[in-house]
C-alpha cells in the first residue's frame, strides 16, 4: 500500500463535494486514462467568490484525496485567492503525498484554475494562476 | 472485521506441514551439507530429498533440479546461463510480450549487448501462436523463452505445441513456469523443455525457495561462481531450511495436485459467476477456459484500480491491480496492453488469486463489497458520467 497520510486516507474515504454543477460558471478538466488520473471541476461564482465547487475524479487514492482537498480549500475564496492555491499547497494540506504521486495525481489545483480561467474567459478577463 | 486474502500469488501462508518440516533445520540440524563431519549428514540427506520431491512434481530427475532463491533468479540463470554456453551458435532469442520482467528486462540488456530479440505478440486472450513462433525462428536462434502461464491474466500457453516447434528446429526452450507449477499438470520430460523455472512460494512453500530444471542434455554456465554446490551451477551454502520447505510443498502438491486443481477451479468459477452476475461493468481478462485454476482478472469499467484496491483493503479484502498507480514504475500492466485492452480498462484491473484458505462462504461478502466499492467510485467518475450522457443522447 502506498504510504498515505491519515489526512489523505480521510479525504479518500470520505471525499467532500463530489458531483457536477449543472450549468456551471466555469469548467476545468485535466488528465486522461492513459496516465491513470482524470479530474473535472465545475464552479459556481457569485460576487467574485467561488460559491460552490464540485468535481468528478477517475484516479487513485491520491487523486481522489487531492480533488476533495482542493474543493474544500477553494470554497468561499475570491477568484484571485483561489488562483493562488498551488498543487504544492494542496499536498502540504494533505500532510504530504508519496513522492511518485506528486506529479501524476496532484493535478487538482490545475483543474480548479482551468475552471476559473474558463469563467474569466467567458467574462472577458485574463487570469493569472499559481502552478 | 473479516480478512480475506485474494492476493495469494503475492503471498500466502505456509502449509503447516511445510513449516514443521523446516523448523529442525534452523536449530537441531543446522549443519552444512558440504561438511565432512557428521553434522552435515542430516541436512545433506534432507536437501537431496527436497530435490527429489521437486523433481517428482514436474517429472524430472533429481540431478536436473538446481535450487535458486527466486524464480527471477532461475529465469536469469536459464537465459544468461544458456546464452553463455551457446554464444557461438548464434545471437537470436525469441520470447513473448507478456513475459515476467525477470525475462523481459534481461532481454533488453542483452539487446544492448548486441543480441537480436524477437518478442512474439499474443492474441486477445494472451495466447502465443505456435505458427508465429515457427516463422520467427532463424538459423541464428539459440533460445526460445515463453512462460507456461501468465501470472497476471492466468492464461495457460499451448506449451506442448510451442516446444514441439522449437524442438523441430533444434532450438532449446525455456519456460518460466513460476505461475503454473503446483497449479497445472506439468511434465518437463514429456513436454521436452530444456529449462523450466519454478517458485515454491506459489504453491505453499516459503518465499526465497525456487528452482531451475535443467534437462540432462542442456548445457548452461553459472551466474554465481564459487564452490561446487548445485553441481557448480549455483555456488554458495545451500539455504537448507527454506529448501526443505520447498521439498515438502512440492511433495504435498504432487500428492494432491488433481484435487487442488479441481477444488480451486470450482471456487474460481463460483466467484466469477457471482461477480459477473452481481457487479455491473465487469470485463474478464485472460482466456475464459485455458487459465490457471486460482486466477481471476477483471477490469471494472469507469474506475481506477488503486482506488478499488484501497477501498477493498478497508473492507478487509486484499487484491492486486494492474493500474499505473499501483506499479512502482507508474505504468499500467504490459500484459493488459499486450492483449489490446484500452488504457481506461487496464487502469481498472483487479487481480484475484485464490489459495487454500479461501472458501465459498466468502463469496457473498466479496461480491457485496466489490459491488458497493465499484458503485461508489463509479458515481464520482467523469468517464461514467460521460458514458451516461452518451447513452441519454442515443436514446
Amino acid at each position: 500500500m502506498p504510504d498515505y497520510s491519515d489526512k489523505v486516507m480521510d479525504h479518500f474515504s470520505n471525499p467532500r463535494n463530489i458531483g457536477e454543477i449543472n450549468e456551471p460558471d466555469g469548467l476545468g478538466e485535466v488528465g486522461n486514462p492513459v496516465c491513470g488520473d482524470m479530474m473535472k471541476f465545475t464552479i459556481k461564482v457569485k460576487d467574485n467568490r467561488i460559491e460552490d465547487v464540485k468535481y468528478l475524479t477517475f484516479g487513485c487514492g491520491a487523486a481522489i484525496a487531492v480533488s476533495s482537498m482542493v474543493s474544500e480549500m477553494a470554497k468561499g475564496k475570491t477568484l484571485e485567492e483561489a488562483l493562488k492555491i498551488s498543487n504544492k499547497q494542496v499536498a502540504e494540506e494533505l500532510g504530504g503525498l508519496p513522492g511518485n504521486k506528486m506529479h501524476c495525481s496532484n493535478l487538482g489545483a490545475d483543474a480548479l484554475h482551468k475552471a476559473i480561467e474558463d469563467y474569466m474567459e467567458k467574462q472577458g478577463v485574463k487570469a493569472e494562476s499559481a502552478t | 472485521m473479516k480478512k480475506i486474502n485474494l492476493d495469494n500469488a503475492a503471498a500466502s501462508p505456509l502449509e503447516p506441514a511445510v513449516l514443521e518440516a523446516m523448523l529442525p533445520f534452523f536449530t537441531e540440524h543446522f549443519g552444512n551439507p558440504s561438511s565432512g563431519h557428521e553434522l552435515g549428514n542430516v541436512p545433506r540427506k534432507a536437501l537431496e530429498e527436497a530435490r527429489a520431491s521437486v523433481a517428482r512434481l514436474i517429472n524430472a530427475e533429481p540431478r536436473e533440479i538446481i535450487f535458486t532463491a527466486s524464480a527471477s533468479e532461475a529465469n536469469n540463470l536459464a537465459i544468461k546461463g544458456l546464452i553463455a554456453a551457446n554464444r557461438v551458435k548464434g545471437n537470436h532469442i525469441i520470447s513473448s510480450v507478456v513475459e515476467h520482467f525477470s525475462v523481459l528486462n534481461q532481454l533488453k540488456t542483452l539487446e544492448k549487448e548486441g543480441f537480436a530479440v524477437t518478442l512474439l505478440p499474443v492474441d486477445q486472450y494472451g495466447l502465443v501462436n505456435p505458427e508465429q513462433l515457427d516463422q520467427a525462428i532463424t538459423d541464428k536462434t539459440i533460445l526460445v523463452s515463453i512462460q507456461a502461464a501468465n501470472p497476471e491474466i492466468g492464461t495457460i500457453q499451448p506449451l506442448d505445441d510451442l516446444v514441439k516447434v522449437a524442438e523441430s528446429k533444434g532450438v532449446p526452450f525455456h519456460t518460466d513456469a513460476a505461475a503454473a507449477v503446483g497449479w497445472t499438470h506439468l511434465d518437463a520430460k514429456k513436454t521436452g523443455v530444456a529449462l523450466l523455472s519454478l517458485a515454491g512460494d506459489q504453491f505453499g512453500g516459503p518465499k526465497g525457495s525456487a528452482a531451475l530444471y535443467v534437462s540432462k542434455k542442456t548445457r548452461i554456465r553459472p551466474l554465481i561462481e564459487g564452490g561446487i554446490q548445485e553441481r557448480g551451477l549455483r555456488a554458495g551454502t545451500e539455504n537448507v531450511p527454506i529448501l526443505v520447505g520447498l521439498g515438502m510443498a512440492a511433495k504435498l502438491a504432487a500428492e494432491t495436485l488433481a484435487e487442488r486443481v479441481k477444488k480451486s477451479s470450482i471456487l474460481r468459477d463460483q466467484l466469477k459467476e457471482s461477480l459477473i452476475n452481481n457487479v455491473p461493468y465487469l470485463h474478464l481478462n485472460g482466456h475464459p477456459e485455458q487459465r490457471l485454476p486460482h486466477n481471476l482478472n477483471f477490469s471494472v469499467e469507469f474506475v481506477e484500480g488503486e482506488a478499488l484496491l484501497l477501498r477493498l483493503n478497508m473492507a478487509g479484502i486484499y487484491v492486486s491491480s494492474g493500474s499505473s498507480c499501483t506499479s512502482q514504475a507508474l505504468k499500467s500492466s504490459h500484459v493488459l496492453s499486450a492483449i489490446g485492452l484500452p488504457p481506461e480498462l487496464a487502469q481498472g484491473s483487479l487481480l484475484f488469486t485464490l489459495g487454500r484458505q479461501n472458501s465459498a462462504d466468502e463469496i457473498p461478502y466479496i461480491t457485496d463489497q466489490l459491488n458497493s466499492v465499484a458503485d461508489l467510485l463509479r458515481k464520482m467518475s467523469p468517464l461514467y458520467h460521460q458514458y451516461l450522457k452518451e447513452v441519454q443522447n442515443n436514446a
